[in-house]
């Protein structure tokens, strides 16, 4: 047996309990759900085939079909305004604040990941409620004649959702920058870059590895909850998720759920497909 | 009468016995929300040394898909809608129930429904609780007189001052009972036709949804109806909010029933007719009727004497007569309808 042979047998073998725990936890769970989405529901009773017969329906039946479109519109605006707020906090604790008080300001930043993500999505329909202490604020000051609506709507959604995801994303992002050497920047000084093209052209594409895996995560986080929507959206558009429940905890469909549930899995394939490039993670 | 100090040994050590062969250790109950109470459940757990494990579900059809794919002997015990008895009669879902050791003679004739609980004289089921879906509003903020006539909720004049009890059932039969359509009438052909009237109670909408998100946002002043609310709704906030009211209106209400069964393949039965028993008892339809999830009107008339004068006013205890008369029961859908219902109800939420 060669010494190769041996080397390759234990580099198995110190693989295999994470492709064993893999197999068992996601390939195979996700191998039945395949097959159950190929199943169907007759009266109330789940009978196995192999039709695509729900895959059609989701991309046929209108209320499902904005289903997919709802949650993509929902992560997309929440992805990207928090990437646009994230990145400036971020930049601010890695450069403006002094590093002995940045583990402090970053503890400050990710505080409310402290709470329960369901007390929190309630304490936003309080503040966001007509008779909440937003609406009430803003009547108090002037600003405001009448409370306008927020809670039940889908700002109110991107509002719960971005404040959560503000803090991932300033997590990944602070990672990334506080790695950056400040030669860059001064190097692209002497070469005659403004600040402007400094950031545009050196600082930004560097932190693009903690961008775009903030966001990965953001995307795969959002489209994925089922909580925000639930408590702030006021049932008024439905989300995959929501849609997902429905399935489940309504109609007893496990089929046209394990359907909703791969199609969304596809989803989040192909946004880690079209971020692949740039998720280093030993970057951030 | 002098009971001697050997006999009543006994009759402890008996009991006691009783109680140890009934004690499995655990039972599983298939349950809606108010059956989660630990006020409710506690002092049956005590008095059997028995752990009462729950599992809340919403909608028949749920409950119905739960027990399919769950092994049997897994639940023991089940809530199930007063209409749908006869459904999980039929899938031989449910075990016999020992009738004379009932409390049935002692609830409101209305309430026994015989015709729902029993088949071929053996009994499936009894009821528990029921009460109304219909109209709760704040009445400060409202014209009572508006809530006597369900179209005024499309009149435009309460555009985003509506939240929608988010379970089709009842509120596609309001809506049905609104354009005159009965709910034992309800077909495919009629469901088809309130399609515009159902979207059109969404547009004046401001939310749909749950139990808890209903109570809050009346009681917040989010909104100030609730279509498919009743007194499980504004009951239990009685004391805080007076300002909450209900009305049956003049084209009528649903009534909802729901009954409690044990389940045919149920590995510890006698434990389970306890709960059964317990539960339909004074005391127990006391507590299940103020449950801190929803209250509800209790199926047996004498809870009566256990509940509160403020309870019992909250509840509307006299005027029971006159809502049983003007309400009527849920639709019963067939599989095939219950299932036109539901993606009705979702295009209307995708609305």
């Amino acid at each position: 047996m060669s010494i190769e042979t041996t080397d390759k047998r234990r580099a198995f073998g110190f693989v295999a309990p994470a492709l064993l725990w893999t197999c068992a936890f996601f390939i195979l769970p996700f191998a039945a759900m395949i097959l159950l989405s190929l199943a169907h529901l007759e009266g109330r009773t789940v009978v196995q085939g192999y039709d695509f017969g729900n895959y059609i329906k989701i991309f046929t039946e209108p209320s499902l079909l904005k289903g997919i479109r709802v949650s993509l519109e929902i992560t997309l605006v929440v992805t990207v305004i928090s990437v646009v707020l994230a990145w400036p906090l971020a930049w601010i604790i890695a450069t403006r604040v002094p590093p002995r008080y940045q583990r402090l300001a970053i503890m400050l930043a990710v505080l409310p990941f402290w709470t329960s993500y369901v007390v929190r999505s309630y304490a936003w329909a309080l503040v966001l409620g007509q008779n909440g202490v937003l609406m009430q604020g803003l009547i108090g000051i002037g600003i405001l004649d009448a409370p306008i609506q927020i809670m039940a709507t889908r700002a109110a959604t991107v509002i719960g959702f971005v404040h959560f995801f503000v803090m991932l994303l300033t997590l990944t992002i602070y990672s990334n920058l506080i790695q950056l050497s400040p030669n860059y920047a001064r190097a692209a000084a002497d070469l005659g870059a403004n600040g402007w093209n400094t950031f545009r052209l050196v600082i930004l594409p560097l932190t693009l590895p903690g961008i775009m895996t903030g966001a990965f995560l953001t995307f795969v986080l959002c489209i994925g909850d089922y909580i925000t929507p639930q408590i702030l959206g006021g049932n008024n558009e439905l989300t995959m998720p929501q849609l997902i429940m429905l399935q489940l905890g309504r109609r007893g469909d496990f089929p046209m759920a394990s359907a909703l549930s791969v199609v969304l899995m596809a989803l989040v394939t192909v946004a880690y497909a079209l971020s692949a490039r740039w998720l280093k993670m030993e970057r951030v | 009468m002098t009971i001697s100090k050997t006999s009543l040994v006994a009759t402890t050590a008996m009991l006691l016995s009783a109680t140890a062969v009934l004690a499995e250790g655990e039972l599983n109950a298939l349950v809606w929300c108010d059956h989660t109470d630990p006020a409710l459940l506690e002092p049956f757990e005590k008095a059997f040394d028995v752990k009462v494990n729950v599992k809340e579900y919403e909608g028949t059809a749920a409950g119905l898909a739960i027990l399919d794919q769950s092994r049997p002997g897994d639940w023991d015990v089940m809530v199930i809608d007063g209409v749908d008895v006869g459904r999980a009669v039929d899938q031989g879902l449910l075990a016999a129930l020992p009738a004379d050791e009932l409390a049935t003679a002692d609830f409101f004739p209305d309430l026994v429904m015989a015709e729902n609980n029993t088949r071929d004289g053996i009994t499936y089921a009894v009821t528990e609780k029921f009460g109304y879906n219909t109209i709760a509003y704040n009445k400060t903020k409202v014209d009572p007189a508006d809530m006597e006539d369900m179209s005024s909720l499309w009149s435009g004049k309460y555009d985003g001052r509506i939240a929608i009890y988010d379970y089709y059932l009842p509120l596609l039969g309001l809506i049905g009972l609104e354009q005159g359509v009965a709910t034992a009438d309800l077909d495919a052909t009629a469901l088809e036709a309130l399609r515009a009237r159902a979207y059109g109670l969404k547009a004046a909408s401001l939310q749909v949804s749950d139990v808890v998100a209903s109570q809050t946002a009346l009681a917040t002043g989010e909104v100030d109806i609730l279509i498919g609310g009743g007194e499980w709704v504004t009951a239990v906030l009685s004391a805080e909010s007076p300002e909450l009211d209900w009305t049956v209106p003049a084209e009528g209400a649903l009534r909802w029933s729901q009954s409690i069964a044990v389940l045919e393949d149920s590995g510890n039965k006698d434990m389970a007719v306890e709960f059964v028993k317990y539960i339909t008892s004074p005391e127990g339809q006391a507590r299940l009727a103020t449950s801190s999830c929803y209250w509800g009107m209790p199926a047996n008339s004498l809870a009566g004497g256990v509940l509160t004068d403020a309870e019992k006013a909250a509840l509307r205890w006299d005027q029971q007569g006159d809502y049983i008369a003007r309400t009527q029961l849920y639709p019963v859908p067939d599989a095939d309808l219950d299932l036109s219902m539901q993606d009705l109800w979702t295009d209307m939420l995708q609305q």
